[in-house]
């Protein structure tokens, strides 16, 4: 399946990383947001509003963050792909409800353009303070994807893979941008409709007197039923069986909870996604995601003049964590390095999965702007002594 | 090659326009990489506009501009605020009916156009900031000429594109010009026009 040719802005372009997310929204084929704008992520639902009543879409600014997070749980479940964007203080008041997409397996993605916090915090300045939210922000035990952009152009190609991995694997997708690559102007090239693959919904396959709503298949995701095609779609926050029925019971919670982590761990391969260079001959890995990751390159380079063997590793999905890898990467390395515009939240896993095989060193950062390379390049040098 | 520029004034004169042209030309129709970053908090509010770009032949790894090689100034305060972080011998080019100099440019090549004038004769003051595009254009040459026409043809209304390509011939006539009085003699180095000098 491809994108539809009149949502598609084919073409090159010189916009910010906020148009761009709003344009690999409507080529990934989402016809409906729910929003209460926020900085800075307010020009991705003001282009959004603009764009999608052309092409047969809608936008409705909500009366908070818990309207809009439910309001697109709706229409998913009425048959159209749909997003919600915001940034700090909204994000926090998303969490009930990404909890809700967890368990009723609703396909719909999340932009967090991440900016200073706690609280109101800083926002009109980038940091990546909501990486352990949007993996654990939410009551109850769950799993989401979540990727980080690192320029416009990935703004735009990884809304559409954050589009096909929701609809893949029935999970709230965290598509967790920051305040710098939102903003930020770049080339971002469009391609055709026709090269813009997408995973289409699973719908059922059965008429609606065979179809059960969350009979898992194969790889553990249930197809889906809209409302108002004739099949019953209970859906519900409550732990349920197969039909979609509340069964308040444990065991019907081991089934259902087991089942939700064990479809995204079953795919962890095809989840790590990372962008490796240098790898083979390191003794020091930086590893990094998001807008760090430009920072970092800048630090390895800098390294690399000064003869370390330094490689780079940049998680372009965090969540699930590349764990394998980083185990294997652990082993043969004298330390990995993690910068984050956070006072250190990822490299907890980067630590948990090194094993204390080799040396991890954080680079914190409060967030307001981005690190200074020289700074990730004292790290690095640390870590090759 | 890389290059740090800031393009600051009032809000109104297109500032971020000018910016978005000159990053559009570099990226799209030179082939290069342009990264643009605008200032979007409080400070950026209340009549002032500044946008930092940085040009490169090379993907753009650090996206602000730290020390700026260029400054375009279009108003008083936008001089007096950044003309400080202008890297040493870097290049200064002022709207000059409408940006006082002191001595914090004595260290800069100083370059001065009175684009809105130029821009007033048009019949539009509103292209100023093209007018601007094209003296940066002649005067800096980072860019080709024809990369940078372009990318205003793209960048405005087609029923105000003619008015724009003319706002930029002015300005881009106006800079070589003033190159030619200039006497050059070294490479990449330019007198400073009388007018202007502190």
């Amino acid at each position: 399946m491809h994108a539809d040719q009149r949502c598609v802005l084919t073409g090159t372009h010189f916009i910010n990383g906020d148009a761009a997310c709003c344009e690999g929204a409507l080529a990934a084929g989402a016809r409906f947001a729910a929003g209460y704008p926020i900085t800075p992520s307010t020009e991705i639902v003001e282009r959004f509003a603009a764009r999608a009543p052309k092409v047969g879409g809608l936008f409705i600014q909500m009366e908070d963050e818990l309207a809009s997070s439910i309001a697109i749980q709706g229409m998913v479940w009425a048959g159209q792909k749909s997003f919600t964007v915001t940034s700090g203080p909204g994000y926090s008041l998303m969490m009930e409800h990404i909890g809700l997409a967890a368990i009723s397996e609703t396909p719909c993605v999340f932009v967090d353009v991440q900016r200073g916090g706690p609280s109101t915090g800083l926002p009109t300045l980038p940091a990546q303070g909501d990486m352990m939210q949007a993996r654990f922000g939410s009551h109850g035990d769950y799993v989401t994807i979540a990727l980080c952009p690192n320029s416009p152009q990935e703004c735009f190609d990884l809304a559409v893979k954050s589009f096909n991995l929701a609809e893949q694997y029935r999970v709230p997708v965290m598509f967790m941008m920051d305040e710098c690559v939102g903003h930020m102007t770049e080339k971002v090239v469009i391609p055709k409709a026709d090269d813009i693959a997408l995973f289409p919904r699973r719908h059922a396959s059965k008429p609606p007197g065979e179809f059960t709503l969350f009979e898992p298949g194969p790889d553990l995701v249930p197809e889906m039923a809209h409302a108002g095609e004739g099949y019953k779609v209970y859906v519900t926050g409550l732990t349920h069986d197969k039909r979609g029925y509340p069964v308040l019971n444990a065991d019907a919670q081991r089934e259902l909870i087991t089942r939700l982590f064990e479809k995204i761990r079953r795919a962890s391969d095809e989840l790590t996604m990372v962008e490796a260079e240098g790898l083979e001959d390191a003794d020091v890995v930086v590893v990094s995601y998001g807008i760090t990751s430009r920072v970092a390159q800048r630090a390895i380079q800098m390294a690399r003049d000064k003869g370390l063997k330094v490689g780079k590793l940049r998680l372009i999905c965090v969540w699930p964590f590349p764990e394998k890898l980083i185990r294997e990467l652990a082993s043969k390395v004298k330390a990995l390095v993690m910068p984050e515009l956070n006072m250190g939240q990822v490299v907890l896993e980067l630590e948990r999965c090194a094993g204390g095989q080799c040396q991890v060193i954080s680079v914190p950062h409060p967030g307001g702007t981005v690190h200074k390379p020289a700074e990730i390049l004292e790290a690095i040098e640390r870590g090759a002594r | 090659m890389l290059k740090e520029l800031r393009i600051a004034g009032f809000g109104g004169q297109g500032v971020i326009l000018a910016a978005h042209i000159i990053g559009r030309a570099a990226s799209i129709h030179e082939g290069g990489y342009a990264t643009m970053t605008q200032n979007y908090g409080p400070e950026a509010r209340g009549g002032a506009a500044s946008a930092a770009l940085v040009v490169s032949d090379q993907p753009v790894l650090y996206p602000y501009a730290v020390s700026p090689d260029i400054l375009v100034a279009l108003s008083q305060e936008a001089y007096s605020r950044f003309v400080g972080e202008v890297k040493e011998g870097g290049m200064l080019l002022v709207e000059e009916d409408l940006v006082p100099l002191d001595q914090k440019a004595q260290h800069l090549k100083v370059y001065g156009i009175p684009a809105t004038r130029i821009a007033e004769e048009l019949g539009k003051k509103m292209v100023l900031n093209v007018v601007m595009v094209g003296f940066f254009c002649a005067i800096t040459r980072v860019l080709s000429r024809e990369a940078v026409v372009a990318a205003v043809t793209d960048a405005v209304p087609e029923r105000f594109r003619q008015l724009n390509l003319s706002a930029f011939d002015r300005g881009f006539q106006y800079g070589v010009d003033l190159l030619a009085k200039g006497a050059v003699t070294e490479e990449n180095s330019v007198a400073v026009p009388q007018e202007s000098e502190v």
